[in-house]
């Protein structure tokens, strides 16, 4: 585990030993290299579920890199040029057809905003069934859902950058959202948007915020990830610690060093994974809709609505959830308690290690309950995302306020849920099933 | 017990003042930077009023202008878009504009200076799409049969009649706001202000 004391490297006499014992005399080099990689223990049992914390991380590369390129070429101006166009709208469609490899790079950065998305859901439902989420990686989980905040954030902000007809009306219905809350709500919004309509000012604040403010938080977010996992030890589809059985030496029997085992492990995950992630880029890069979608190629024009707006794939669960609420309650409109109940779908993921009160971790090891609620939970999360995808009916409208009662209760009712299942006794040492 | 452990009370009230101290300019450090989100001083000055001839609007249709980014209808109804606003009495959610969403002269049935003559801002006051135009009576634009014309927003599907009053039982909580405007003659509306030469 990472926080172990580590010895200073001491040169061989070579020219390459002595500059290397020098330079960790004055830096923790080698002992972060041990503790994190070369001899950081992770369980030997880990299966498919546990590709995807690298992939969101080499994702985050991708976009970073990526991001760096296009701010090269694109421009965060929502005047008109000289063809009626306006100038932020003009420099997309100029790296996607005048700049060398421009086109390419683009498709990188907006596949790889779904490719982050589709990467962390599975990472999150990998804690959910694994329980990682339990003590004591109570801070992984959290610092894991400020991740995810951020990153709805980062999506948000750079879906309005292309200012095509789905960034302008999207961000209008989104930052009106905030116009709901009680009081502030008016003040809120106009602060966020800078101007009294979506317009120049929004576009240059979320540009800053896209660029700059988010990504900084998110590596800082990032960075606390990992380290407050290497200070716990990883968990692992049986759910029990590896820490409690330890060799001669103190170190864990059913652990195996990051480096080399796992790092050449996570090769071949990212080998598939970009197999999957080039053929969307080169032979479908707007995801049949999903990732780009069509009115965004239509430049935004403030005095139309698109006929049917929707948002990305990745934010329309909880978007049904917001269309769910119809309701005024205790004299505040529908439309705050929508705002309240999409927040608090997303919120409610931190609340996971304090309503799980389950004795064992894994799924494994858990009675028919937990296998039904989460199949329940699962299925209402992919209804609601279809949902959210369609324009609103009658029908749709039921559907979707019975999946968000069912998505609710999954969380408010574990408590009691996870204490009423029937469990397995835990095995001594990791399986390898 | 050595007074080793004894806290030097003087020298605490020095560090809890210290930091009190740095931390109000921390707060006021802030105040440039919120009041830089804030609207800039172009920006409100952006909202001049816009004038409209509205006297090439041939009966039953409707133009839309830009004011303060927005978009505001000029619609020249119909008689039989008028005969719809008393029937739909009850299926709308105020139907006689009491809550504040219009000057007090669009305070009527019609909400207009002019009975025929709509000016309304064209942004639903739900979550602020633009609602599309529904004319025409019955189901031939996608609507019910009991549909008698007017508008419906895309995004959330909250329906408007031809006077900008929301339906019962919608997103929307309000009707559409009816901005201050006035006639300058016949044909010429100036939207944006009350007042002649104002």
């Amino acid at each position: 585990m990472a926080g172990g004391t580590f010895e200073k490297y001491k040169s061989d006499g070579s020219l390459a030993g002595n500059v290397l014992e020098w330079f960790d005399a004055r830096f923790p080099a080698t002992s972060m290299w041990k503790g994190h990689l070369s001899e950081y223990y992770a369980p030997k049992n880990f299966n498919f579920w546990y590709f995807f914390g690298s992939l969101a991380l080499l994702v985050l590369v991708i976009q970073i890199v990526t991001g760096i390129f296009l701010v090269m070429h694109y421009k965060p101006d929502a005047a008109l040029n000289a063809n009626g166009v306006p100038v932020a709208f003009a420099s997309v469609e100029y790296i996607m057809r005048d700049v060398p490899g421009g086109w390419i790079i683009r498709y990188m950065h907006s596949t790889g905003a779904s490719a982050f998305f589709i990467v962390v859901y599975l990472h999150m439902f990998r804690g959910l069934i694994y329980g990682s989420y339990r003590k004591p990686r109570e801070l992984t989980w959290l610092f894991g859902v400020g991740i995810f905040l951020v990153l709805m954030g980062e999506a948000f902000f750079g879906y309005l950058l292309p200012w095509g007809q789905m960034s302008y009306w999207g961000a209008q219905v989104i930052v009106n959202l905030f116009s709901a809350i009680p009081v502030v709500g008016a003040d809120l919004s106009l602060i966020i948007r800078g101007d009294f309509v979506v317009g120049d000012a929004t576009l240059n604040r979320f540009f800053s915020f896209h660029v700059i403010a988010f990504p900084l938080v998110l590596l800082g977010l990032v960075a606390a990830h990992i380290l407050a996992l290497h200070e716990t030890g990883s968990n692992n589809p049986d759910g029990i610690d590896i820490k409690e059985k330890k060799d001669e030496r103190g170190l864990p029997l059913d652990g195996i060093p990051f480096h080399p085992y796992y790092s050449v492990k996570d090769i071949v995950g990212v080998v598939v994974f970009l197999m999957a992630f080039s053929a969307v880029m080169f032979f479908a890069p707007e995801g049949g809709g999903y990732f780009l979608e069509t009115p965004n190629f239509y430049p935004a024009d403030p005095l139309k609505t698109p006929p049917h707006i929707a948002p990305v794939w990745y934010f329309t669960p909880f978007y049904s959830i917001l269309r769910a609420m119809v309701w005024n309650f205790f004299g505040l409109d529908a439309k705050f308690w929508g705002v309240v109940a999409m927040g608090a779908s997303v919120v409610i993921f931190a609340f996971l290690p304090w309503l799980d009160r389950s004795p064992v971790r894994s799924i494994r090891y858990r009675g028919p309950i937990t296998k039904v609620m989460v199949t329940i939970f699962v299925i209402c999360f992919f209804i609601l995302g279809y949902l959210g995808t369609l324009s609103p009916s009658p029908m749709g409208e039921i559907v979707s306020q019975v999946c968000t009662v069912f998505y609710f209760g999954f969380f408010l009712g574990m408590p009691w849920w996870s204490r009423m299942d029937k469990f397995k006794p835990v095995p001594e040492r990791v399986t390898m099933k | 017990m050595s007074n080793q452990g004894k806290v030097d009370c003087g020298r605490r009230r020095l560090v809890v003042a210290t930091a009190a101290v740095g931390g109000a300019g921390a707060v006021g450090a802030l105040v440039p930077f919120v009041s830089s989100l804030l609207p800039s001083e172009r920006a409100k000055a952006a909202g001049a009023p816009v004038e409209v001839d509205i006297s090439k609007l041939e009966v039953g249709q409707m133009v839309t202008v830009e004011w303060r980014g927005k978009p505001v209808w000029i619609i020249n109804r119909t008689k039989e878009m008028l005969e719809t606003l008393p029937k739909l009495a009850d299926a709308v959610a105020d139907p006689k504009s009491e809550k504040n969403q219009q000057p007090a002269y669009a305070q009527n049935e019609t909400r207009s200076i002019k009975p025929e003559v709509l000016v309304v801002v064209g942004i639903c006051t739900h979550l602020g799409c633009s609602p599309s135009n529904k004319f025409k009576k019955g189901a031939d634009e996608g609507m019910g049969s009991d549909w008698l014309g007017g508008f419906l927003c895309p995004c959330h599907g909250s329906t408007f009649d031809f006077a900008g009053r929301v339906f019962k039982a919608k997103p929307a909580p309000t009707n559409l706001e009816v901005p201050p405007h006035v006639y300058l003659s016949d044909t010429r509306i100036l939207i944006g202000e009350d007042k002649k030469g104002a």
